[in-house]
């Protein structure tokens, strides 16, 4: 299998905080990637980890196979939109594809000109006068005409209003029909990366939580309530990701490749959204892990 | 032509609510053999989802033998479902009526047989599909 992002022990410290300690992960290309985590999981340093922008302190990471400040012709690999989709306020449409084709050897004027034209946008406006949504989209263009290999966008929906979400995903996912790109993207959105990601990590404090298909997610995880019991009671198969009691009832989130016999479960599907956030939580609740009192009984 | 649609709150995963809505409308003869499904770029822009869990779901239908691709030209339907033979809808409408009374006269409430009916349900399907 080949990687789009494979990191090995990545860290990045400014002074004596750590904004990403020890990350290992590996991200298969081809895919539609969502990255979630709350707010200083360490997304955002990864990304610039990734895209060359910062030099990593400790570890390493690779980018579609290669080290991300190779050179100029890795720099044409990789296609990046950075938080806030920035673009030059004072320079106009015309302007930034004028840029676009300068600086980009590979630069498909066709491609460029043609999104410029179907999104309705005016040449001669200044990106600084356009709505959010429309300089999502300029700056979207301008990474994807320079032809990458892969596309990393950080947070590129968070400004955006449901609309102007929708129509930049609809962009998105056409570019990943015409051109077979691999995409990674931030965001806190679930329901929209439920849309449009094949693949979900879930990263908490620079570890990765959870990786995987996100059908092959949502059909392994399910929410089990019935009458109440310990954790420890279920079978081995059941992996238990979140678990909550009341006197007389116990629900859990398991994850299980197996399907689920017992009578006494009412047994629901999760949501990509449940899912997220139960992994999330589990983190910040270590001291709820049950499997250290096992270890007390020999 | 069918048009998808997306249920986002199901938890169902997407690739497998294009499937069943393929089924439904064989089911319903929505869609006969000779049928086009839309094309990826058609689902994507009309959805705005991933193209690669469309083609994931065409995928699956060719494996059932109930679609086949034809590169350059698209999908296409080649085998319909048998429908449902309303006989046997009605009769089993009469005999789960009949139950529904039954387990009520034995003092069950609804969430009661609610909670028997999924959890037969599930055992079925997945003896089904073991």
């Amino acid at each position: 299998m080949s990687f789009v992002m494979e990191a090995t022990g990545l860290g990045k410290q400014y002074g004596r905080r750590w904004a990403l300690r020890d990350c290992t992960l590996a991200i298969p290309a081809g895919r539609v990637v969502g990255l979630v985590g709350p707010n200083g999981a360490g997304k955002t340093t990864l990304l610039h980890l990734a895209v060359g922008l910062l030099t990593p302190t400790s570890g390493s990471i690779g980018v579609l196979g290669a080290n991300p400040a190779d050179g100029p012709v890795q720099l044409r690999r990789v296609g990046f939109v950075a938080q806030d989709t920035p673009v030059y306020a004072r320079l106009t449409v015309a302007q930034h594809l004028r840029m676009g084709a300068w600086l980009n050897p590979s630069w498909d004027t066709e491609m460029a000109d043609g999104r410029i034209e179907q999104l309705g946008l005016d040449l001669r406006q200044r990106a600084g006068m356009l709505s959010g949504g429309q300089r999502a989209q300029l700056a979207l263009t301008l990474a994807v005409a320079k032809v990458p290999e892969c596309l990393i966008l950080d947070e590129p929906l968070a400004s955006l209003d449901p609309l102007a979400r929708r129509e930049f995903l609809r962009s998105l996912m056409e570019i990943v029909a015409a051109q077979r790109i691999s995409v990674v993207l931030t965001s806190h959105l679930i329901a929209d990366l439920e849309r449009v990601c094949d693949y979900l990590v879930v990263l908490v404090a620079s570890r990765v939580q959870v990786a995987g298909e996100v059908s092959e997610l949502l059909s392994s995880h399910h929410r089990l309530s019935g009458p109440r019991r310990d954790a420890r009671s279920l079978p081995a198969n059941q992996e238990v990701i979140e678990e909550s009691h009341t006197d007389k009832q116990s629900t859990f989130l398991v994850r299980t490749s197996d399907p689920v016999h017992d009578p006494a479960w009412t047994v629901r599907p999760v949501t990509l959204d449940d899912l997220v956030i139960a992994y999330m939580s589990r983190q910040a609740a270590p001291e709820r892990d049950y499997r250290p009192q096992l270890q007390v009984m020999s | 032509m069918i048009e998808f649609q997306l249920d986002t709150t199901s938890g169902v995963a997407t690739y497998l609510q294009l499937v069943q809505q393929v089924h439904q409308a064989l089911q319903l003869g929505l869609l006969e053999p000779g049928d086009q499904l839309p094309t990826a770029q058609q689902v994507v822009a009309q959805l705005a989802i991933n193209p690669n869990t469309v083609l994931k779901a065409y995928r699956d239908l060719e494996r059932e033998g109930l679609v086949r691709a034809r590169p350059g030209q698209g999908t296409f339907i080649v085998r319909s479902l048998p429908r449902t033979d309303p006989a046997a809808q009605t009769r089993f409408l009469g005999s789960m009526t009949d139950w529904l009374r039954s387990a009520r006269a034995a003092g069950l409430g609804p969430d009661d047989i609610e909670a028997i009916y999924r959890t037969a349900f599930r055992n079925c399907f997945a003896e089904g599909a073991a």
